[in-house]
C-alpha cells in the first residue's frame, strides 16, 4: 500500500511542480520526464532482468522516426504518432531480441551495440527521407492531441507527466506481479530458474519488447513533445545515457531511472554553465558508479535503510 | 585509369589499412584474450597516439624525420603509462569484472576524448611524413611512406608474435590467459601480468595512431571508425586469437578498400556491422577461431 502511495505522491509533486517553476525549468522537468520513460523501458532489461543492452539508442530512435515520420510523411496527430512510435519501439526490440538474446553476457552487448550502429547508419543512408544529422522538425500541425497544442507549455508538460505517470505505475505493477518476479529470477540465475521449469528465452524476449514498447514511447514523446527528430540520438550517446541514468539512480529500482535521470540532467545543466567539457563528468560519473557505488543511489538507501522499496 | 591498376591501387589502399587495422586490433585482442575485459577506450587510446605524435612533432626542432621517430619512442610509452595507471586504479577495483569494466571503460572513453577537445581543440592537424618518396608505378604514383606503415606494422605483429611464443614474459601472459587462478598459484604476480597487457594493448593501439598520422590527420574523434573495425576484426577472427586477428584484419581492410572504392562507404559499414552481429550470433567463436 505505502508502496503505491509513495509513487502517487511522486506523480502528484511532479503536477505541482508546474505551478513552481518558471517555464524554462518546467521544459526542462518536461524533458527529464520523458528520458526517465526512456531509463524505466532501460531498467526493465538491465536492472530487472540483467540484460546489459548497449544499444538502446536504437530503439528510441525507432519510436521517434516512426512517429516523426509519420507525421511528416502521413500527417497523423500527436495521438496515432505516438501508438506507432510505441509499436516501433515494440517491434523492432523484437526482432533484435529474437536474434540477440542468443548470445549472453559480452557478446549480448556487442551484438546490441552493432544492431543500433547498423540502425544509425542506416539513418544516414536515407538521409534524403530522414534528413540525416541535420533531423528534421516536425509539422506544427501533427504537434496536437485532443484539440491541445503540444508546442505550449502547459499541454506539453501534462503530456509528459501523463506518459511518466503510466510508464511509472504500470513498471511498478510489472515488477511486482509473478512475471515481474520471474524477471528478478533470471537476473540472479538463469540456470536455476531453468531447472524450475522456466523458459529464459521466452521471458527475456518478453522483457526486452517491454523495454522496446516503453523507449519507444519516450522517443516519440521526445519527437512530438520538442518537434524535432534527428539522428544524433540513434548514436552510441544515446545507449549510454540510458544505462547512466539507471546507473546513478539505482538499478532495479521503479524510482532510480527518473532521480538518475533528474539529478544527471541538473549535473550536465551546471557543469555546462562552467565548462563546456561536460561529457568529461560523464565519464567520469560513469567511472565512480561503478567503482564506488555499483548500486546507484536508491539501491544503496535499500540496501541500508528502506528494505521496502520496490 | 583502367580497371586493372584502378583494383591494384584499391587493393594497395586497402593493404595499408589492414596494417593499421592489424596493430590496433591486436592490441585489443591481447587485452580481450589474456584479461577477458572489452576494452571501449581502445579507440580513444589510438587517437591519443596520433594527438600525442602531432603534440611531439610540434615541439621537437630539426627535420621531420627526428620529430616522427622521437613520436613512435613517446607517444605509445606515455599511452600505455597512461593505460597501466586506469588498470591500476579503475579495472582491478573492478575485480575485471566483464560488465562493469566495460561501462568503466565507456567511461574513460568519454573522459580521454573530451581531455583530448579541450586541450588539444577540435581542428585535424597533420603530421609531416619522415621521408618524402614516391614510387612511380606504370600507371600511377604511391606514396612510399604508406609502404612504410605496411613493413613497420608487419615488423611490430612479428615482435609481437616472437614476444609472446619465445620469450618467458609471454609464456606468463599465456598461462594467465589459460588460467589466471592456477598460474596464481605457481607465483605469477597476476595483477602486474594484467596491468602489463592492458599497457601493451593501449601501446599498440597509438602505435597504431602515430603510424596513421602523416596520412590522416589528428583529429579528436578520429578514434570511433577503427574501434568499431577492431572489434569487427577481433570477432570475426575469434575473440583472443591473434592468428585470426590477422588473417581478420587483411579481410576487412582489403574488402574494405576495395567495397568503399567502388560503392558508398556507409553502405559498406552498414553490412559489416550486420555481419558482425550475425557472426557473434551464429558462430561466437568467429570464422577462424578453433575453439569456444
Amino acid at each position: 500500500m505505502k508502496v503505491w502511495l509513495l509513487h502517487l505522491v511522486l506523480i502528484a509533486a511532479l503536477f505541482a511542480a508546474q505551478f513552481l517553476l518558471s517555464p524554462y525549468h518546467a521544459t526542462n522537468l518536461a524533458r527529464i520526464m520523458v528520458l526517465a520513460v526512456f531509463a524505466m523501458g532501460y531498467n526493465l532489461a538491465f536492472g530487472y532482468t540483467g540484460l546489459l543492452s548497449l544499444g538502446h539508442a536504437l530503439l528510441f530512435a525507432a519510436g521517434m522516426y516512426a512517429a516523426g515520420l509519420s507525421a511528416q510523411i502521413l500527417g497523423l496527430t500527436a495521438g496515432p504518432a505516438l501508438i506507432l512510435g510505441i509499436l516501433g519501439g515494440g517491434l523492432l526490440a523484437a526482432a533484435v531480441g529474437l536474434l540477440a538474446l542468443r548470445t549472453a553476457g559480452v557478446s549480448f552487448m556487442i551484438v546490441t551495440l552493432m544492431f543500433a550502429q547498423a540502425g544509425y547508419l542506416t539513418i544516414l543512408y536515407f538521409g534524403a527521407t530522414t534528413g540525416g544529422d541535420e533531423g528534421f522538425t516536425l509539422p506544427a500541425a501533427s504537434r496536437s492531441i485532443a484539440g491541445f497544442d503540444l508546442s505550449t507549455d502547459t499541454p506539453r508538460f501534462l503530456a509528459a507527466l501523463a506518459l511518466f505517470g503510466a510508464g511509472l505505475l504500470a513498471s511498478l505493477a510489472i515488477v511486482r506481479s509473478p512475471f515481474g518476479r520471474t524477471m528478478v529470477a533470471i537476473r540472479e540465475n538463469e540456470e536455476r530458474s531453468r531447472m524450475l521449469g522456466y523458459n529464459p528465452f521466452a521471458i527475456k524476449l518478453a522483457a526486452l519488447v517491454i523495454s522496446g514498447l516503453y523507449v519507444g514511447a519516450a522517443g516519440a514523446a521526445y519527437a512530438l513533445l520538442f518537434g524535432y527528430a534527428g539522428a544524433s540520438f540513434a548514436t552510441i550517446q544515446y545507449s549510454i545515457l540510458p544505462m547512466l541514468y539507471v546507473l546513478l539512480g539505482g538499478a532495479g529500482t521503479t524510482l532510480g531511472p527518473f532521480l538518475g535521470a533528474a539529478l544527471m540532467f541538473a549535473l550536465i545543466e551546471a557543469a555546462s554553465g562552467l565548462t563546456s567539457a561536460y561529457l568529461f563528468f560523464v565519464g567520469a560519473a560513469l567511472v565512480a558508479l561503478v567503482l564506488f557505488a555499483p548500486k546507484g543511489i536508491l539501491g544503496t538507501i535499500r540496501e541500508r535503510w528502506v528494505k521496502w522499496l520496490p | 585509369m583502367a580497371f586493372g591498376p584502378f583494383l591494384l591501387l584499391a587493393l594497395m589502399e586497402g593493404l595499408v589499412t589492414s596494417a593499421v587495422l592489424a596493430l590496433a586490433a591486436a592490441g585489443l585482442s591481447l587485452v580481450f584474450g589474456v584479461m577477458r575485459v572489452v576494452n571501449v577506450a581502445h579507440g580513444a587510446f589510438f587517437m591519443l597516439g596520433a594527438v600525442l605524435a602531432w603534440a611531439v612533432a610540434t615541439f621537437v626542432p630539426g627535420p621531420p624525420a627526428v620529430a616522427f621517430i622521437a613520436a613512435l619512442a613517446i607517444a605509445p610509452l606515455a599511452v600505455a603509462a597512461l593505460a597501466a595507471a586506469a588498470d591500476g586504479l579503475i579495472l582491478k577495483r573492478l575485480d575485471y569484472d566483464p560488465e562493469a569494466t566495460i561501462v568503466a571503460t565507456i567511461g574513460l572513453l568519454y573522459m580521454i576524448e573530451q581531455a583530448a577537445l579541450s586541450l588539444y581543440g577540435p581542428n585535424a592537424n597533420p603530421v609531416q611524413a619522415p621521408f618524402e618518396w614516391r614510387i612511380q608505378l606504370p600507371w600511377f604514383g604511391y606514396s612510399g611512406y604508406k609502404l612504410f606503415v605496411v613493413l613497420a606494422a608487419a615488423l611490430v605483429l612479428l615482435a609481437l608474435w616472437a614476444f609472446m611464443t619465445r620469450t618467458k614474459a609471454g609464456l606468463i601472459m599465456r598461462a594467465t590467459q589459460v588460467d589466471r587462478t592456477t598460474a596464481r598459484a605457481f607465483g605469477i604476480n597476476v595483477d602486474r601480468v594484467y596491468m602489463g597487457t592492458f599497457a601493451l594493448g593501449a601501446g599498440l593501439a597509438a602505435l597504431a595512431g602515430v603510424l596513421i598520422v602523416p596520412i590522416s590527420q589528428a583529429h579528436y574523434l578520429m578514434g570511433g571508425d577503427p574501434l568499431l573495425l577492431s572489434f569487427i576484426v577481433v570477432i570475426i577472427g575469434g575473440l583472443g586469437s591473434l592468428r585470426g586477428t590477422l588473417i581478420a584484419a587483411l579481410v576487412i581492410g582489403l574488402s574494405d578498400g576495395v567495397i568503399s572504392m567502388f560503392f558508398t562507404p556507409t553502405l559498406a559499414k552498414i553490412l559489416a556491422t550486420l555481419l558482425v552481429a550475425m557472426v557473434l550470433v551464429f558462430r561466437p567463436q568467429g570464422l577462424f577461431g578453433a575453439k569456444a
